[in-house]
This record gives C-alpha cells, structure tokens and sequence, in this order.
C-alpha cells in the first residue's frame, strides 16, 4: 500500500534517446545480418548440408525468442492481467520480429529441403516401409503449404497485436477501450492458433529431420524453450534497459520477482517435459524410438545432453529458488543470460546430432560422433541473430517502452509482488 | 457484581476504521520500538508486513531443507531396495536405474516440502489456538467486520499503561482499551 499519489511517468522513461546505443540497434543489426547471412550463404555451396543445418538452428532459436514475445503478449491478454502492461511493450517488440524471421525461414522451405530431410528423397522413402506409410503427411508439397501457414498465422497475429497496441498508445476516448477489447478478443483463438502453429512447426521443421523418429512430446518441449525464453527475455531487456536510464521507477523488482518467478516455475516445466519425454522412451525401449536418443548420448554429445539436464534446469533451479535472487536486478539478468544461452545449447543438440549421426552412419569406419563448432554455426547465427536485431531496435526506438493509453497501466505501475 | 478484576493485564487493544490508518499507525509502534504486539485485520493489507518492521519469515528455508531430504530419502530408498535389500532385474535394465526412480524421489521431494510448508507455517504462527486475550473485548469482535486493531502485550519490555497508550493515542486510534490475559 502506497502512501503517495498515483506514479507519474516521465517522458525520458519510456523513449528511447535519439543517438544512444539502442537506437543504433536497427544499423548494428543490419551490419550483423549482412556479415552473417552474405557470409554463410557464400560458403553454402562448398558445405551445402553443413550451411543447412547450421541455419535451421539458427532459425529455431530466433524463432523461439519471437514465439516466445508472442506467447507472452497473448498469455497476458487472455488472462487480462494488469501486472504486467509495463514490459509487454517489450514483448511485443521481440513479438514483431517473427514476420521477418518467417521471410528468412523461407529458403529453408524452398531450397533447403533436400539437404536437410531425408524423407524429400523419393528412392529413400520408396525403399523404406516407414517413411512411405508417412508420405501422405511427410511430402514436399503439403510441408510447403503448411509451414507457409505457420508463417501466416504468426505474421498475422503478430501485426495484429502489435498494431493495435502501438496505436493505442495514439488514441483517445473511446478508441483506447475498443482496441483493448480487440486485442482481448483475439487473444482466445489466439491461444489456439499458437499452440498449434508452432507445435506442428517443431514437428515440421526439426523432428522431421529425423523421420523415423516420432515423439508427441516434441511441440511441447520446443514450447518449455520457448516459455522459458520469454521470459529471460523481457528480463534481460528490462534490467539492461533500466541500467541505461530508462524504465526507472517504471519496471521495478516487483515486475522482477513476477518475471523470476515465471522463469523458475517453467525451468521446473522444461524439465518435467524433457524428463517424460526421455522416461517413457527409456522404458519402452523400442529401438526405433530409442535411436534418437541413443545419438544424443554417443561420443561427443552425451556431455552435451549432460550440460543441458544441468545447465537448463539444475543450475536455475537452485539459482532462482531464493525470493532475493529474483527480486535483485543484478541476479535476475544473470539467471536471464544463462537460461538464454541454454537455448541456443538446446536447439543445437536438437538439430545438429542428426547430421553427424547421418555422416558416422555412412562412413567406412564406425566413428564415435564428434561435435563440430565452425564458421557456419556462428555466421548463421550472427546472421538470422542480427535480423532479429535490427526489426527489434526498430521497433523499441518506433514507440514508447511502455503502453502508454492502456486501461490498466496505472495498475501494473502500481503492482506489488509478495 | 463488578468486582475489580485481579486478572493479569494482556495489553493495550487500539482500534481502527481504515487500512490507511492502520498502516500508519503500525509504522508508528514499530519506530517507539516495540517488539511485543501484533495487528489484526479483516482481510490482508498489503506490505503491513514491512510497516510493522517483521523480519521475512524463516518458512522458505524450513521448506527448501524438507524438500531436499524428502527427494534424497526417495532415492535412497529405492537405491537400496532394489540393489541391496531385494535386488530384481526388471526389464533388463541395470539394478540402480535411476531413471524409474525419479517419478518417486519427485514425489516425495514435494511430500515433504508441502508438509514443511503447512505444518511450518501453523508452527510458526502457533496455531491452532484454543484462546486468544483478545476475544476478551467486546468490540474485537468486529475485527472479522470492518474494523482494524492493533495489540501492545504487556510483556513487552518497553510497555508502560501510560507511555504506550498515549503512544496509541497519537497513532490516531478510535478507541483504546485495556484486555485481560
């Protein structure tokens, strides 16, 4: 309970400063982008599977990050919560970078296809009793059109959202409650045009790179990442942006420890997820299900898996536990960072172990698999990263960092965590 | 039959109308420095925690410890039934494979850090209470209403009859009265 008045926000919160760093953003991003992408893309001919894979994961993470902005915005629209209008213009930010990762997933689509996915090749799955009961759903044809639906629906949702929030921040009078209300109505066949765009896109774009493989869990742990990110996200950005002045008295711990506490409760969640998607396989034991994993724990990679068990949930686990940690800037933006990072780790060893796994295969000695880290892994990322990048700084520096006219922003000014 | 009471004097009971009040007058009491006193309220008034000066509870850790020895005790169990005790080989799988184990030392882990929670937090609240000096007034009835208290024990070091409830008075209370034990 407050003593004073109601908070008043200053203008030099919540606009960011013409010439600073994060309105640089849009032209550090397009350097990168340009670095990145003309850098890849030029050695795709000398290591055309190599460049492939290197930018599905590239994409998968990036693609994480913006379904995660959106998951985020439509969560808090459906649930109607007031705690958290203050960073949602953040997340909406984050949110509008998915109609241009969608443009870039497109040569995925068109012109990666036959190096990344086995099932493409006719003679393969003419000879294989499994992959040619799945060619009604696993075919070249209706994979384009559905991943082109994903792309539409998150295009669509997302300029939606954002567009009726950053106008509001214009309107007056009866204008504000009515795009109120249409986000709100929105955000229902929201919910469900997410969860399953984005469950089949993991389905589409990243189990299918091994096709005999098939887990129903699988949209579901690409989601854990994702709602985890999301998360780390508005963390991470609020904490650094409030470090450069701005969102001062605006986001406040209370808003960290409701964020802490989200990231905590789904690191819980990514592990529940992952662990059940393992057990039931272990225990079964049928080999063409327990393939996928036996790679993931052969050679290099078994550290890999080891550091993500670890890494993404022992570690932020007993870090985010403690109600200081959470409320603490400092401590929040670490936990941030590292769980951030951990997905870059986790879309690696989702996507990667199947292109050595298939080299070992096809050698003339049985090898133990061996992890590779070289140019292409760190351009395409740089690449698709400095995208991500500029479409977010444009629109940070676009609009102010908070909704401005929204009902309930007093509200969430106001929030107090306990 | 008014006799004058030879029972003990609980403390000083204040009375008053808002939560606004309340919140400042808690302040008050806890910069006089008392130690001994608590606040009642009809519903929860958010951070009176801090205005009264209370120390963050020592729940979470009583919690946290629970939790860890209830799902390293899970564990353990299984690990040495099923190698020791009674080793069986099921579904050709190793004797210690903790992967079926996990089900359990997760469920235990959450047994006992509920336990640790809700029988924590009635210890440290001492609940349940059969009897409260407070139900001796009349007008405190009225706390489950509209109405909010504040109670200065009279065990408290610094408690003085006259010192703590002029102190009261000037917190703005609406009524003041003296409970019995």
């Amino acid at each position: 309970m407050s003593s004073h008045g109601p908070k008043k926000v200053s203008k030099e919160q919540i606009w960011i400063k013409p010439g600073s760093l994060w309105a640089r953003l849009p032209i550090i991003g397009v350097v990168l982008a340009a670095i990145g992408l003309g850098g890849s893309f030029s050695m795709m001919g000398e290591h055309p599977q190599e460049f492939w894979y290197a930018y599905l994961t590239a994409l998968a993470i990036f693609i994480a990050f913006g379904l995660g902005g959106l998951f985020f915005v439509i969560i808090q629209h459906v649930t109607r919560a007031g705690w958290s209008i203050v960073v949602r213009r953040l997340a909406e930010n984050v949110m509008i970078t998915l109609p241009a990762l969608s443009l870039l997933a497109l040569p995925v689509v068109f012109m990666g296809t036959h190096e990344l996915y086995e099932w493409t090749h006719l003679d393969v799955v003419a000879a294989d009793t499994m992959l040619s009961a799945k060619q009604p759903y696993l075919n070249e044809g209706f994979f384009t059109q559905r991943m082109l639906a994903y792309f539409g629906v998150w295009t669509l949702l997302s300029v939606l959202f954002y567009g009726w929030s950053t106008s509001q921040d214009d309107a007056t009078g009866e204008a504000i409650t009515k795009k109120a209300h249409s986000m709100r109505w929105l955000s229902a066949p929201g919910v469900a045009l997410f969860a399953i765009s984005m469950t089949f896109f993991a389905f589409d774009a990243l189990m299918s790179l091994d096709p005999h493989w098939f887990s129903t869990m699988f949209g579901v742990y690409y989601f854990a990442g994702i709602a985890v990110t999301s998360h780390a996200m508005l963390a991470l950005l609020s904490v650094a942006l409030r470090k450069s002045g701005y969102l001062q008295g605006v986001v406040t711990e209370e808003h960290n420890h409701s964020l802490g506490k989200l990231m905590f409760g789904f690191t819980v969640f990514f592990a529940y997820i992952g662990f059940s998607q393992y057990f039931l396989i272990w225990y079964a034991n049928i080999p063409e299900e327990t393939r996928w994993f036996a790679y993931r724990i052969n050679g290099d990679f078994l550290y890999l898996s080891g550091l993500l068990a670890i890494g993404r949930f022992v570690i932020p686990f007993f870090f985010l536990v403690s109600r200081v940690i959470k409320r603490n800037s400092n401590t929040l933006m670490l936990a941030a960072i590292w769980i951030l990072l951990m997905e870059f780790i986790d879309m690696y060893w989702l996507v990667q172990p199947v292109l050595v796994n298939h080299h070992a295969q096809h050698a003339e000695h049985a090898e133990a698999l061996q992890m590779h880290l070289g140019a292409l892994d760190i351009l395409t990322v740089v690449g698709v990263g400095g995208v991500f990048l500029a479409v977010f700084g444009w629109a940070l520096a676009r609009k102010a960092l908070i909704p401005v006219n929204d009902p309930r922003t007093q509200e969430s000014l106001e929030f107090e965590d306990f | 039959m008014a006799k004058p009471s030879k029972k003990k004097v609980f403390g000083l009971l204040a009375e008053y109308e808002t939560p606004r009040e309340i919140f400042a007058a808690c302040e008050k009491v806890r910069d006089a420095g008392y130690q001994k006193w608590d606040s009642y309220t009809p519903f929860p008034v958010h951070n009176l925690d801090k205005a009264m000066g209370l120390k963050p509870s020592m729940l979470g850790w009583l919690v946290f410890v629970c939790g860890i020895s209830g799902a390293s005790g899970g564990m353990l169990l299984q690990w040495w039934t099923s190698t020791i005790e009674y080793p069986i080989i099921i579904a050709a799988k190793p004797y210690f494979s903790y992967q079926a184990f996990v089900p359990v030392t997760f469920e235990l882990g959450i047994l006992l850090a509920s336990f640790a929670a809700v029988f924590g937090m009635l210890a440290f609240n001492r609940l349940p209470q059969w009897y409260h000096s407070c139900f001796n007034s009349e007008r405190f009835a009225r706390v489950t209403d509209d109405k909010f208290f504040i109670c200065i024990e009279s065990t408290d070091p610094k408690y003085s009859p006259e010192k703590t409830r002029s102190l009261l008075e000037g917190t703005g209370a609406a009524h003041i009265e003296e409970v019995e034990d």
